[in-house]
């Protein structure tokens, strides 16, 4: 399947035969687990399977949950107590959902990020960033309406405040804001859609989870020195890789293991930490929380989204220029829509030869200060609008920005990088040598 | 009418206030108080339950509700530890509207206890948890892990808070209290020291009285607090286990990979 030379399903008794030629299934979950996976993959390839795991979880729990919640804005609330309270069970299968979309985006930013920093987007993977992206996107779209189903306070005031980002797009935004919402405010046509949708999404990321992985499974993994595996013969192939089932299967449901133990206690011992007590209080339009503040996830981009007021000069200028179609509101919301699309196009801004940032002396500084930029960005979305937060998000934005747009073009050119391992053989013998020539000392 | 009107708006001024506190922004003063309920192994204290249900019959239920609450639940395990026969006495104590009667009836443990029964009150069945007593610093959450997100201290603090100073806006009389949100609310001070007995004989001065409404009403927002910390605690050591049984099993695996001596 990856163009990585390996052994092949072949049926070996008769019963395994009469399904080979009728259908090859098992040969297609022969050449996906043993797929050949380079050996030198370190701690930061495991997100993977977290991943996995997270969707299956939140599907799993999610189905329990629907079979006892209701789509209703004088009921939803109840239900969600009715949950908590009386379901068997139901308090830990609702704090399970709640903390493993947090788990989620966790393990999906870390995901991104080993991406953005071993270049595991630069060519031939870029379908597989791309479909990566979409994913996001999608998650973000179901977190969001999945929000908004308990019906609290910040379920309805968030709603409100997002689905009014629509409403900021020039001429037609008002009609495709009450179109989302089905009505001119939030109330029961949007929980009942948002529920339907919320149901929807994870289906479709399932989906898009299986194009993700038939992508790499294409191209074969990227890995810490970004150097291709050889493809000579099989015989070459092997000293570069290991079939993934076992050795890849054991290490990464290991790491998954010692994830969901911290997983865990934070369900069994503080629930309720990464979410807003507001959200305990009944959704009540009439009734508007002080602070309207995003999911933990959200924040970044949320940060982004506000960072851009009127005072800005470049939305002085935009606005000047589009005669005032782009205004501040607008001109946040492209940010914010921006900044994930400049992540997306990584792949065509990053002009470096050398794909792994272990190898980039210069990228590496640039990196850790996205990494920084990124964390400062979630922390301020989160703190008031005013003097100094404005000035952190803007600054901190701006950088996002100059991150994607100007410093990945320009450090392929100036950058001189490090020597680069011949094979991933060598990287991974470099790094486990002590104990390998004492191994081979007196076989020789 | 117009008073209803006011009381109504001050009681949503309140909320917002209290959604302010809980989104980070103020500078209300939150003591924290020790809960027996507190970190991983803490667990309610029964008759501390009994004494802040007392409280709350006595003295908050002539205005507040706790409907989410079932007259059964005083019976449930990890709760105030009632027997079923003492739970359906303490029900017999209150009459509920029954739609199918069209009418009031005696309350029996099937039935939750009343919602809000005075303008503006709002239900208390979720307080504990709709409630942030600590933030911080800068907004970076670090308080809350070692203190807990405060919703119960929070309780505590406006129960003792009250400096005794009133003033009157909009014909309503406002009452100055240090945990609240901006420093007026429209309630009077509920609890004054020695507002019931307790038949344990339990100390019943004001600050004993806060401690125990707010431990009872975190009970009534997490019930299954208990069960929950159990099964927590079961699955932090179940995975632990599997960790390490995996970690060996991961060890051992990529020895021959390696080149390690191990392998054997």
């Amino acid at each position: 399947m990856s163009g990585i030379p390996h052994d092949h399903y072949e049926p070996g008794t008769r019963p395994e035969r009469w399904l080979h030629e009728r259908l090859p299934v098992l040969g297609l979950l022969y050449d996906t687990l043993m797929i050949p996976t380079p050996k030198n993959l370190n701690w930061m390839w495991i997100w993977g399977i977290v991943l996995v795991f997270c969707l299956a979880l939140q599907i799993v729990t999610g189905i329990v949950l629907v079979m006892h919640y209701t789509p209703h804005v004088d009921l939803a609330f109840a239900s969600i107590e009715h949950i908590m309270r009386d379901v068997n069970g139901g308090h830990m299968i609702r704090y399970f959902h709640m903390n493993g979309a947090s788990l989620f985006f966790l393990a999906v930013y870390a995901h991104i990020f080993r991406g953005l920093y071993y270049g595991s987007y630069k060519a031939p993977r870029e379908v597989t960033w791309i479909i990566g992206m979409l994913i996001y996107l999608l998650m973000m779209g179901a977190a969001f309406m999945g929000y908004v189903l308990p019906w609290g306070q910040m379920s309805l005031h968030g709603t409100a405040v997002i689905t009014g980002l629509f409403g900021a797009i020039p001429g037609v935004g008002p009609m495709i804001q009450e179109w989302l919402l089905g009505a001119s405010a939030v109330g029961q046509p949007a929980l009942n859609r948002f529920f339907s949708l919320h149901y929807l999404l994870p289906f479709v990321i399932a989906g898009l989870v299986i194009v993700h992985v038939w992508a790499f499974h294409s191209t074969g993994n990227n890995n810490p020195t970004g150097v291709e595996v050889r493809r000579g013969s099989k015989a070459e192939a092997e000293r570069d890789t290991v079939p993934f089932w076992p050795y890849f299967v054991i290490k990464d449901v290991f790491a998954l293991a010692v994830i969901l133990t911290v997983f865990m206690a934070i369900v069994g011992f503080m629930p309720n930490y990464l979410g807003h007590p507001d959200n305990y209080i009944e959704g009540n339009p009439l009734v508007t929380p002080a602070h309207i503040v995003p999911e933990w996830y959200f924040l970044p981009f949320y940060a982004i989204l506000r960072a851009f007021t009127s005072d800005v000069w470049a939305v002085q200028v935009v606005s000047f220029i589009t005669g005032g179609i782009i205004d501040a509101k607008f001109f946040g919301v492209l940010a914010m829509f921006g900044a994930i699309a400049v992540m997306a196009l990584a792949p065509w801004l990053d002009t470096s030869s050398v794909r792994s940032g272990r190898y980039r002396p210069m990228f590496r500084w640039w990196f850790a200060l996205l990494v920084i930029d990124f964390m400062v960005l979630m922390w301020v979305g989160a703190r008031p609008a005013e003097f100094p937060y404005d000035w952190i998000a803007l600054i901190a934005a701006a950088y996002w920005f100059s991150y994607f747009l100007i410093i990945l073009p320009i450090l392929g050119v100036v950058e001189t990088p490090d020597d680069v391992p011949a094979t991933i053989e060598d990287d991974f013998n470099a790094h486990h040598n002590a104990r390998h020539g004492a191994d081979s000392t007196p076989a020789e | 009418m117009i008073r209803k009107l006011a009381i109504s708006a001050v009681a949503a001024l309140g909320l917002s206030g209290g959604a302010a506190l809980a989104a980070g922004g103020d500078e209300a003063h939150v003591d924290d108080f020790a809960f027996s309920f507190e970190g991983p192994f803490g667990v309610f204290d029964q008759a501390q339950l009994q004494r802040g249900l007392q409280i709350f019959t006595e003295v908050c239920s002539s205005c507040h509700g706790l409907q989410y609450l079932y007259f059964r639940n005083l019976a449930d395990d990890g709760g105030p530890g009632y027997m079923p026969d003492q739970a359906r006495a303490y029900a017999a104590g209150f009459e509920v509207y029954d739609p199918e009667l069209e009418d009031f009836r005696t309350a029996t443990p099937a039935d939750r206890f009343p919602a809000v029964t005075s303008v503006g009150a709002p239900d208390l069945s979720l307080m504990a948890k709709a409630r942030a007593g600590f933030h911080g610093p800068f907004g970076l959450g670090i308080n809350q892990v070692f203190r807990g997100m405060g919703g119960p201290e929070y309780i505590a603090s406006l129960m003792t808070g009250y400096t005794g100073e009133t003033k009157e806006e909009a014909g309503v009389t406002l009452y100055e209290n240090t945990a609240f949100p901006g420093g007026w609310l429209s309630m009077a001070p509920p609890l004054l020291g020695e507002d019931v007995e307790y038949a344990d004989g339990h100390a019943n001065d004001l600050h004993h009285e806060a401690e125990d409404i707010a431990a009872f009403l975190m009970w009534t927002a997490e019930p299954k607090m208990m069960a929950r910390k159990q099964a927590g605690f079961l699955g932090v050591i179940f995975l632990a286990v599997l960790s390490v049984l995996l970690y060996l099993s991961n060890k051992r695996l990529w020895a021959g990979v390696k080149g390690g001596k191990s392998a054997g």
